[in-house]
């Protein structure tokens, strides 16, 4: 093997794990907070809950597929180390696609599959209902989401991540592109299922995709949902924070640093808004948000246009 | 030795999902087998250097299969969806079918003289694929698109027997003797309309 292939087979999947369980930890503490508890038990309160679940045996419901179920329960994981093997740290990219942008929205148009999965496979009313209000959320982010990926692509004239990276030596993307990146970075929270878009997990629904997971199961979707969380704020790095862009420290500690700004940005994000029902975010994503999106490429292509390039 | 080995994978798999879609007795696994199919023709199509198009097919087949699903509990009455149910019909007919149209082009790759290649690809395949698309046939692709997805939607309209159009009549006007919308929607819509 040679060192890339290595280097992302071990290297990558320990770093997401990692920054997946450090994104769960700040949660805690500042759920922590807000309940008036110790920070520290919220800070370890993953740990715990991480530990308990290692040790608790995994149940099944009769008429489970669980084929299905369990493919669906470990794919979320695996997603998000499949997203960030195209991610540039400076020159260095683990997976160097042409099209490196459409791997990424083909990643997470796999997520609809799986949370749907994950709530077919349990046998479970209240699961179902949850798998497919993930999809029906999905049908209305999935779109501007696409919109919002297309706009730094049209920027670098290129799929390539590494030609993305480059095409913002000279001024970050989310300078020009800021509605791309906001819709970009809604997208990222809700194909996570994850903060106000969390209907899919909701408690109302006895927690939806995973009423009826436990043990080592529950401990991969719920962490495979910080994960994917993860892969996503990473990915808006190389999209519009210039990528491994920055003074004095190497590249790849700069995507990791810009990495967990975004995502303390997004757990934020998590207490400022309510939880949006799937058939309220349709008629905002469709009536509002797509047009303006769509205003948004046309700037965009009329800045390259004149420009003869990216600014 | 490496690209034969992922070829052959790809290939199994793709044949292999083709007959779990028959072969399986739960609406769910027939779809995704059939995704398992799809996504491995895409990784074919990825291995003939055809990025964009692999990895596109990989993104339209696994979203399209999601959608099915949404589409099977919506339009199927009493939800067999939910039940194990056999996944064939007129089988004899069917078998015939297939076999036919296998040995038809099985014989054509074999007797058909094919020509040499005579060109070269082009060094960005994505690029001369985009100007072969948005160049010399960007008017056929700006009337087929709208008309596609007016299609979708009209058929939408029409075949959701809970849908709006049901419930307020074609104009969306139908009233109580007290001038209120009938029957009136619990749950207004994101932007309160």
């Amino acid at each position: 093997m040679s060192d890339p292939v290595l280097a992302a087979v071990l290297l990558v999947p320990i770093a997401v794990v990692t920054l997946a369980g450090v994104t769960a930890s700040a949660n805690g503490a500042l759920d922590a907070r807000t309940r008036g508890a110790p920070l520290r038990s919220g800070f370890t309160a993953p740990l715990h809950e991480a530990a308990r679940l290692l040790r608790q045996q995994r149940r099944t419901l009769p008429g489970a597929d669980s084929l299905l179920w369990r493919i669906a329960g470990a794919g979320i994981g695996m997603v998000a180390v499949l997203k960030v093997v195209v991610i540039p740290f400076g020159d260095t990219v683990f997976a160097d696609l042409p099209v490196g942008l459409v791997w990424f929205n083909a990643m997470d148009v796999l997520l609809w599959a799986l949370w749907w999965l994950l709530g077919w496979g349990a046998n479970s009313g209240w699961s179902l209902v949850g798998g497919y209000r993930f999809l029906a959320q999905a049908l209305s982010y999935e779109i501007p989401l696409m919109f919002a990926l297309t706009a730094p692509a049209i920027g670098a004239g290129s799929l390539r991540m590494l030609d993305i990276q480059a095409a913002q030596v000279d001024l970050w993307f989310v300078v020009w592109m800021p509605l791309a990146a906001l819709v970009f970075a809604v997208s990222v929270v809700a194909f996570s299922s994850w903060g106000p878009f969390q209907t899919a997990l909701g408690t109302d629904v006895g927690g939806g995709v995973v009423a009826e997971l436990s043990g080592i199961d529950r401990l991969l979707v719920l962490g495979g949902r910080y994960a994917v969380l993860v892969a996503g704020a990473a990915f808006s790095v190389p999209l519009f924070l210039g990528g491994g862009a920055g003074p004095v420290l190497p590249a790849g500690v700069w995507v990791v640093l810009k990495t967990c700004a975004v995502l303390a940005g997004l757990i934020t994000l998590r207490r400022l808004f309510p939880t949006l029902r799937p058939e309220r975010v349709a008629e905002i994503a469709w009536v509002v948000v797509v047009p303006l999106v769509l205003v948004q490429l046309a700037v965009v292509a009329v800045i390259v246009g004149m420009h003869g390039g990216a600014l | 030795m490496i690209e034969s080995i992922l070829f052959w994978i790809f290939a199994v798999l793709a044949v292999a999902g083709g007959i779990a879609v028959f072969v399986v007795d739960s609406m769910a696994r027939a779809t995704y087998a059939l995704a398992v199919s799809f996504v491995a023709v895409g990784g074919i199509i990825v291995m003939l250097h055809l990025d964009y198009i692999g990895v596109i097919t990989i993104l339209m087949m696994i979203m399209e299969m999601a959608i099915m699903a949404v589409f099977m509990v919506m339009f199927m009455g009493m939800n067999p969806a939910l039940m194990p149910m056999d996944m064939t019909h007129s089988t004899r007919r069917s078998a015939v079918l297939a076999t036919l149209t296998f040995l038809v082009l099985a014989v054509a790759i074999i007797v058909i003289p094919w020509p040499d290649r005579t060109g070269s690809a082009a060094a960005d395949l994505t690029r001369s694929l985009g100007e072969a698309i948005m160049g010399s046939k960007m008017l056929v692709m700006l009337t087929i698109s709208p008309v596609l997805f007016a299609t979708i939607v009209a058929s939408l309209v029409l075949a959701n027997p809970r849908g709006r159009y049901d419930r307020y009549g074609a104009d969306l006007d139908r009233r109580d003797p007290d001038g209120r919308a009938h029957p009136e929607d619990p749950i207004g819509g994101g932007i309160g309309r």
